[in-house]
């Protein structure tokens, strides 16, 4: 069983300072929803509110189609896996796991059942009776997905759940919480700030900056197409061009900048004399000459070879590099440092964004 | 190198020193409780005696005292530590800017002078209770007064031991029990109250001794009745009796038991924790090994 | 819901009925003159300054009353010496605990700390008494060798008093201190080590400073206990030393003039707050970090 959330206007402040900015989202049923965002810019605020510790300041929370309005976190169909999972140090294993079921009146060997039922589905089997303190991280971390689990939510809220676990770990669980997603079906709202995460669990994203969302696509399209300045700049690498379009029509425009002038796509149909950035990610990038419009040089600052790929670093604006990325056979010649390389691009891959805030290095 | 001996020696020094100013009346004491005179002495030692405790145990006044002073121990620990409890919950609850006030008003019992609590107590008391006869009566007794005026205090001390311990809480972990369902209530009795347990003991602990060997306010607000303190006083204006240094003997040896299975409880406790962590390190081991 | 209705139930009871309104009721009667009970409320129960008068003209003779403000100055004034002492003797066994010692030792040093003070304060002021009568072991000790042929008047010339005083308060001093020190980073201490720093500079400038609101609680604690104390100039006071709390205490029991002695109760409270708060002010400490 799974239910739709729906956001409707929701903002919320605390105090004069605005943590969400007129949040409006529909997440449907059974679907494996991130938000993705640097830090503070308001992920665990938006699930505190689902969830029901927060009251929105306007707007209004639907869960199932229901208006939440009111209702208080113990009323809600939804369970909240905590960023420091707040197990609770006293209770054994199976106590935790059971706990959302001890509280609804259910009797003992109701509970003792689901315990174990719980414990092979997170491969700990026959390990109720330990203590928390006796546990492994990621063992933690799998006892608190049973525990929210238990009380059959429609939702499941997670707080960025992996950030305590070492890096392979971490990679390893993201297809763990990705197949027990699958096999009890209800919706997974995901909060991170790792890009890598939100990319391969996610059925779509919102990525959000500042209390705003930015954007709501599936991982390809958010890649791909970013939507905002800061979207591009947030998710994967990307070289941004700045200056004013010169040129453009329905497609493509063209805009001036201190590399000349670059054509690239015109997605959000910009008009001549509009503050534009030009978007060329490093792997789109090559080295080589093209179009006049579609190429520009700089000098090598350095190079890095990474077994796979290669990276050159031209000098840019300010203190930020152009970077390209050279895949391993490619058949151009790496440039040595300080001279002047030439690199061009596929016009359908540079992307022309009306001008805005980017994400911080 | 002799530098850094001579220091070594002089702080040791001074330890000891500091250590015999701490304990050496209470082992003089401790020998005159064995000796023979009747003013007590421990030098000349003339012969060991332990006459001294049976005239301890027959002495009738010290002996209601000790009843008394049991009873009002309990009385206190009965209303301090519910109090101090619900106390350092609200300190929690309450809005930030009135928090500051809050605390001042909750402390300020130990800031104040012990007789002045002791006298407002009585003042305050005698006039609410002297509504009636009958409440007169009933409730108008040293043993209640000093119940009333003790908790005053004693209240403010749990509250500091709750807090102490409630800063280390997780707010979290209140909210997880919320989500999964729990009331408030559920969240007090299952969450908060197992955690702070071991604050528990420690407040009818230190709130029982406290009470047991209030002097200051209990002197005024005991009236016609007596403690174990009270007589005790009265004795040492007296005069003086081996009997006193008995009753100290007693005491002392009742504190280094407490103190020894304090020592042994907290070294159990000790090795369950590490012997979790060894588990909890192995679990982690394996686990690396399952995904490598 | 009702949980919490019982919970602000009990923290008002507490601060409203021990706290506020005794404080409350024991400035009323200050205020009002000596009446006996039938009288009161009668035509002659009226607001008046006599009572605080009286501190300063002694009633009936009209005379100055330097026995009382006498008593009032030597009491604050022996407190403040006690404070001083007690913080001389404390700070470096606080400061080797807490920077020094390995967390073994310290642990066996704060058990041998806390056992003694199990003994109620009677008692121990009974065992300083064993020891500095004219007939105590001290004095048989310093005539046995013959430093002296009549014995020393030790608790007639206060030397009982301040001793007594410092016994009692020792470890109220010691915890503010060591909690403050460990908090320390050693690594502060070294580096001003590494700069070459004498010792003494090394507390004076980084240890001292950082400590501050420790040491102004401790000896605020200290302070206000050691004016309030009932027991130690009781029993180790000399025979002419007039301590203030003796004299409130005579108000309630020999002369029943229970509107007096709440006056001199709320004039030394108030002395005494006056006092902490300008001690803070001076020594640049909030006194939201002191009680913290
Ligand atoms: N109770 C509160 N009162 C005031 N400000 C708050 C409160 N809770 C959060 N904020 C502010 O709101 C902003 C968003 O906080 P939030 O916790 O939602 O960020 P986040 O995206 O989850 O960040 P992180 O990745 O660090 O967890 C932050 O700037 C934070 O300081
Ligand atoms: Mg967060």
């Amino acid at each position: 069983m799974s239910a739709g959330v729906e956001l409707d206007h929701v903002t919320v402040r605390f105090g004069e300072f605005t943590a969400v900015d007129n949040a409006t989202l529909d997440i449907k049923g059974g679907e494996f929803f991130s938000f993705l965002g640097p830090s503070g810019c308001g992920k665990t605020t938006i699930l505190r509110t689902v969830s029901g510790f927060l009251d929105p300041s306007e707007g209004m929370v639907k869960i199932g189609g229901q208006n939440m309005t009111g209702i208080g976190p113990n009323k809600r169909p939804t369970a909240l896996i905590f960023q420091n999972l707040a197990l609770f140090p006293l209770m054994t294993v199976a106590e935790n796991i059971t706990y959302g079921l001890r509280v609804r009146g259910v009797d003992k060997t109701a509970r003792t059942k689901k315990a174990n039922e719980l414990l092979d589905l997170i491969a700990l089997p026959g390990q109720g009776d330990k203590l928390m303190s006796e546990l492994s991280g990621g063992q933690k971390q799998r006892v608190a997905i049973a525990r929210a689990l238990a009380v059959q939510p429609k939702v499941l809220l997670l707080d960025e759940p992996l950030s305590a676990l070492d890096l392979k770990l971490r990679q390893h669980m993201r297809s763990e919480l990705r197949s027990i997603q699958r096999m009890v079906g209800i919706t997974f709202i995901y909060i991170t700030h790792d890009q890598g995460e939100a990319l391969t669990m996610s059925d779509r994203i919102a990525v959000m900056s500042d209390g705003v969302i930015q954007q709501v696509a599936d991982g390809k399209a958010v890649y791909d197409d970013p939507a905002t300045s800061f979207v591009a700049s947030f998710v994967g690498e990307n070289n941004p061009f700045v200056g004013i379009i010169t040129r453009a029509d329905s497609s493509y425009a063209v805009v001036d900048t201190l590399f000349g002038t670059l054509r690239g796509r015109n997605p959000k149909g910009l008009k001549v004399g509009d503050k534009a950035i030009l978007f060329v990610r490093p792997e789109s990038a090559k080295l080589g000459t093209g179009a006049a419009d579609t190429t520009f040089s700089s000098k090598v600052k350095s190079v890095a070879f990474e077994g796979n790929m290669t990276h050159v670093f031209l000098e840019g604006v300010g203190k930020k590099d152009v970077t390209i990325t050279v895949g391993r056979h490619s058949s151009a010649d790496i440039p040595a440092q300080d001279e002047i390389a030439s690199v061009t691009y596929d016009v359908d891959l540079g992307l022309v964004l009306p001008e805005g805030k980017m994400a911080r290095e | 190198m002799t530098s850094k001996l001579i220091m070594k020696g002089m702080v040791g020094f001074y330890i000891f020193l500091f250590f015999f100013y701490l304990f050496g009346p209470l082992l003089v004491m401790g020998i005159t409780a064995f000796n023979t005179p009747n003013y007590p002495q421990a030098y000349p030692f003339e012969a060991f005696t332990l006459d001294w405790f049976v005239k301890l145990w027959n002495h009738r006044a010290m002996m209601e005292g000790l009843r008394n002073s049991v009873i009002i121990g309990l009385g206190v620990v009965a209303i301090s530590v519910p109090v101090g409890l619900a106390a350092s919950i609200i300190m929690n609850q309450i809005y930030h800017r009135a928090r500051g006030l809050y605390y001042l008003v909750t402390i300020s019992p130990l800031l104040t002078p012990g007789v002045i609590i002791g006298i407002s107590t009585v003042i305050f008391w005698k006039d609410v209770m002297s509504i009636t006869d009958v409440t007169k009566g009933l409730f108008y007794k040293g043993i209640i007064l000093t119940i009333l005026g003790q908790a005053s205090f004693v209240s403010a001390y749990c509250l500091l031991i709750f807090m102490a311990r409630l800063t280390r809480f997780d707010r979290a972990q209140e909210e997880a029990a919320l989500d999964l369902g729990a009331s408030y209530p559920q969240v007090f009795w299952h969450i908060l109250l197992p955690y702070l347990k071991p604050a528990v003991v420690s407040a009818v602990v230190i709130g029982f001794l406290s009470s047991f060997e209030n002097y200051n306010t209990t002197t005024f607000a005991i009236l016609a009745d007596k403690t174990l303190v009270t007589v005790l006083a009265g004795e040492v204006r007296q005069g003086t009796t081996p009997a006193l240094s008995a009753l100290a003997v007693i005491i002392i040896g009742f504190s280094l038991l407490g103190a020894i299975c304090y020592e042994v409880a907290k070294r159990r406790e000790q090795i369950r924790a590490d012997r979790a962590q060894r588990q909890a390190q192995i679990a982690e081991r394996n686990e690396v090994e399952a995904i490598a | 819901m009702l949980l919490g209705i019982i919970f602000i139930a009990l923290v008002a009871f507490w601060t409203l009925f021990l706290v506020a309104l005794p404080y409350l009721y024991m400035v009323v009667e200050s205020f009002h003159p000596n009446l006996p009970p039938i009288r009161r409320g009668g035509p002659d129960d009226f607001v008046t300054l006599t009572q605080y008068k009286s501190f300063f003209v002694t009633p009936n003779s009209g005379t100055v009353n330097w026995t009382h403000m006498g008593a009032f100055g030597f009491s604050i004034i022996a407190s403040i010496a006690v404070t001083a002492l007690n913080f001389a003797i404390c700070y470096p066994l606080a400061y080797y605990m807490a920077q020094a010692g390995t967390p073994q030792k310290v642990r066996t040093l704060m058990l041998c700390l806390i056992v003694p003070y199990w003994v109620n304060e009677i008692l121990r002021a009974f065992s300083l008494r064993l020891l500095l009568a004219s007939k105590g072991l001290i004095n048989q000790i310093l005539m046995g060798t013959g430093i002296t042929d009549v014995p020393i008047d030790f608790l007639g010339n206060n030397t009982g008093l301040y001793v007594g005083l410092s016994y009692a308060y020792l470890l109220v001093m010691m915890f503010p201190l060591y909690n403050a020190i460990e908090s320390l980073d050693r690594n502060q201490i070294e580096a001003a080590r590494d700069l070459g720093a004498p010792w003494w500079r090394i507390h004076k400038d980084v240890v001292i400073p950082y400590a501050k609101p420790g040491i102004a609680s401790g000896c605020t604690m200290v302070f206000m206990l050691s004016a309030g104390s009932l027991a130690a100039p009781q029993f180790l006071g000399g025979p002419r030393t007039l301590w203030f709390t003796a004299i409130v205490y005579d108000f309630f029991f020999q002369n029943f003039n229970w509107p007096r002695g709440a006056a001199y109760a709320f004039i030394l409270l108030t002395g005494c707050i006056i006092l902490v708060m300008a001690m803070l002010r001076l020594f640049k400490v909030s006194l939201g970090e002191t009680i913290k």
